[in-house]
């Protein structure tokens, strides 16, 4: 029989199983270059001290330092010593740390979409000169407060309050699940007025009634640190109030950006994992031949390739949407939940082809099934982010009596 | 004082080289390309002499086919100040190489030419050395150390023996050793600045240079696979393996 195939048919391409879309025939070469370079940093730099840290857990604090030198905080901001990178690069900046840890990935997504970006889109111009130049090169740290032990997925039923007072507020309640609490320099705040309308305030270090205790006994995050903000009538001057903010959209401003890069964080994560469990397939032998020559293990790799390279090309098309203007947060909500769940499926599959060493945190993968436990629930669950879709979809909320 | 920087494009230094199917080369479709580690040394080392104020500009170049455009722009991501493509599809060898920089030397008068000492692809280890020669300037290679003086060049060079430090009167020649520093990572405001750095492209025809190979590959085969060792039963039938089949003694 023949087959009768046109021009453009009877041409094939090569396939590299470790980029099987050609992902990087999609980039720029500047944003080419941004990915090399943060993968050079990561794995020279960051890999060699992740162990350790999670293990005991420490988050080293030079960290903040390096990644600050290097332009990785608040990287999309133009100005105020910002590289004023594309929504893109921001991306491959963010799946290049979590290859090596989602904690590291994680202090550098609070530094640069919830304090710095929340300080840039809704705060005053002396507000923007004093924090910015400092937190851009990481000597100042910054965390973000809107989570409250009552208040997760609901967060309109926060109970911190604003009180106005002379001068300025008076800020009581507590904020739990902060990444970077117990060593911020600066937080930004999230409080109902006396309104009851939500407003944003940057809290310092070192304000009278103002801690951050850690957050001990996690199995999650553990090269990052965690704490609560606990606020007992703080006194907050009304130039430290975020003026341009007002009700939810402003923490959701910030989240849409945090959500996004964490949609590109975890395949990073996912990668290593399917990485790993490739070569741990192919040099592990039983049976006088290799784990990989079973077809399990390839059925199980395919699918983790398959799940990667789609994820991938979401978010590359969702970050190219947002260099336009043109995303919608349902998109980012689609993005986040798909590859957060699959890359905790990954690496928990990956974690299975490990056997034995694979609850060893020196093969790595155990550590990331533990970190995207987190960051499957964190900033939007995998179902309250359903449930987002499931209102896009039908017109009914589903998580609002 | 000027220095020039030659740079080159190669396969990255991670990728598992494959032979092509037909031998001609190795393959090169959909491989990670990045600047020739020993280059990059060369760049950071004259990006610090610049830092240092010993030197004035860093100006990079290639020779190359387009995609090398990238490769300058990362050693404008470092520090350079200025880059130059000489743009050619063919196979570049050493003494084309040194030529097509002898040209642009005798255009832009650097005082110093600072380059890697070999390419990982190739590991010809020629171009310094040839380029040197063309100039009739002293060369400095493998070196681990320079400091510059003001008329003359301090080189310690990394020999079989250990390390010999050799003066050179200026301008010269001086191939980048692995030890020679560590460099830096483009930050992310470098590499948007690096984008409105001056970047200029020739042809190695408007140097007056002909790059045509002089040299033919008739193929390339992957490197013979180790065999197995074997045990020997006793000192006698190892020193009879070693004297009639290693002949090593």
């Amino acid at each position: 029989m023949v087959t009768k195939t046109g021009p453009s048919s009877a041409k094939l391409g090569s396939f590299a199983w470790d980029d099987p879309l050609l992902l990087d025939d999609q980039l720029t070469e500047d944003e080419r270059m941004i990915r090399d370079a943060a993968r050079a940093y990561c794995q020279d730099h960051l890999l060699p001290r992740v162990v350790e840290a999670n293990r005991y857990e420490v988050f080293h604090r030079e960290i903040m330092n390096e990644m600050g030198e290097l332009g990785f905080l608040g990287s999309t901001i133009e100005g105020y010593g910002c590289a004023g990178v594309n929504y893109v690069s921001y991306g491959l900046v963010a799946r290049e740390v979590e290859r090596v840890d989602s904690g590291y990935r994680s202090a550098m997504s609070v530094q640069s979409s919830l304090v710095m970006h929340p300080i840039h889109a809704y705060g005053s111009e002396a507000q923007r000169e004093k924090y910015l130049p400092k937190l851009a090169a990481g000597e100042w740290v910054g965390c973000f407060g809107l989570t409250e032990p009552d208040a997760g997925s609901d967060p309109a039923g926060m109970k911190t309050r604003a009180r106005s007072a002379d001068g300025g507020y008076i800020l009581t309640g507590s904020k739990m699940w902060i990444t970077n609490a117990p060593i911020s320099d600066v937080f930004v705040v999230w409080a109902k007025n006396d309104a009851g309308r939500i407003n944003g305030f940057v809290l310092e270090k070192g304000m009278k009634g103002l801690s951050a205790p850690k957050i001990e006994g996690k199995f999650s995050l553990r090269a990052s640190i965690t704490g609560e903000i606990v606020m007992d009538e703080v006194f907050v001057p009304e130039e430290n109030r975020l003026p341009n903010a007002d009700g939810l959209s402003g923490p959701f401003g910030c989240l849409n950006r945090a959500r996004y890069g964490i949609a590109w964080g975890a395949m990073g994560a996912a990668e290593f994992c399917f990485h790993q469990a490739r070569q741990y397939q192919l040099d592990r032998k039983q049976f006088g031949r290799p784990l990989a020559a079973n077809q399990i293990p390839q059925l199980k790799l395919a699918n983790m390739e398959t799940e990667i390279a789609l994820g991938l090309q979401a978010a590359l098309r969702v970050g190219r949407l947002m260099d336009e203007g043109r995303v919608a947060p349902e998109m980012i909500s689609l993005i986040k939940r798909n590859n957060c769940g699959k890359a905790l499926d990954i690496a928990r599959v990956a974690r299975d082809m490990h056997g034995g060493n694979g609850i060893a945190d020196e093969f790595h993968v155990i550590r990331h099934a533990m970190n995207l436990e987190a960051v499957n629930t964190y900033e939007g669950t995998h179902d309250v982010h359903a449930l987002i879709l499931g209102r896009a979809i039908t017109g009914l909320q589903a998580f609002a009596p | 004082m000027k220095i020039l920087v030659p740079v080159k494009r190669v396969v990255d230094y991670n990728v598992k080289i494959r032979v092509k199917a037909d031998g001609t080369g190795v393959e090169t479709a959909s491989v990670k390309f990045s600047m020739n580690p020993f280059d990059e040394i060369a760049v950071e080392e004259a990006v610090r002499l610049k830092e240092a104020g010993k030197a004035t500009e860093v100006v990079v170049v290639s020779l190359g086919p387009s995609a090398a455009q990238e490769t300058l722009r990362t050693a404008l991501a470092m520090g350079a100040d200025r880059a130059i493509l000489v743009q050619t599809d063919a196979e570049v060898q050493p003494l084309a190489v040194a030529k097509v920089l002898k040209a642009l030397v005798d255009k832009e008068q650097p005082r110093i030419v600072l380059l890697g000492k070999q390419a990982i692809d190739d590991d010809c280890n020629q171009t310094g050395q040839m380029l040197a020669a063309l100039l009739g300037w002293p060369q400095g290679t493998f070196a681990s150390k320079v400091a510059v003086g003001d008329d003359a060049l301090t080189v310690t060079r990394e020999i079989d023996g250990g390390l010999e430090t050799i003066e050179l009167t200026l301008p010269a020649v001086v191939t980048a050793d692995l030890r020679l520093n560590e460099p830096r990572y483009a930050s992310l405001p470098n590499i948007m600045k690096a984008k409105k750095k001056p970047f200029e492209t020739l042809t190695p025809g408007s140097l007056g240079v002909d790059v045509t190979p002089r040299l033919t590959t008739l193929k390339v085969v992957e490197p013979p696979r180790r065999k197995a060792g074997v045990k020997v039963a006793d000192v006698a039938a190892l020193v009879d393996k070693l004297k009639n089949d290693a002949r090593v003694i």
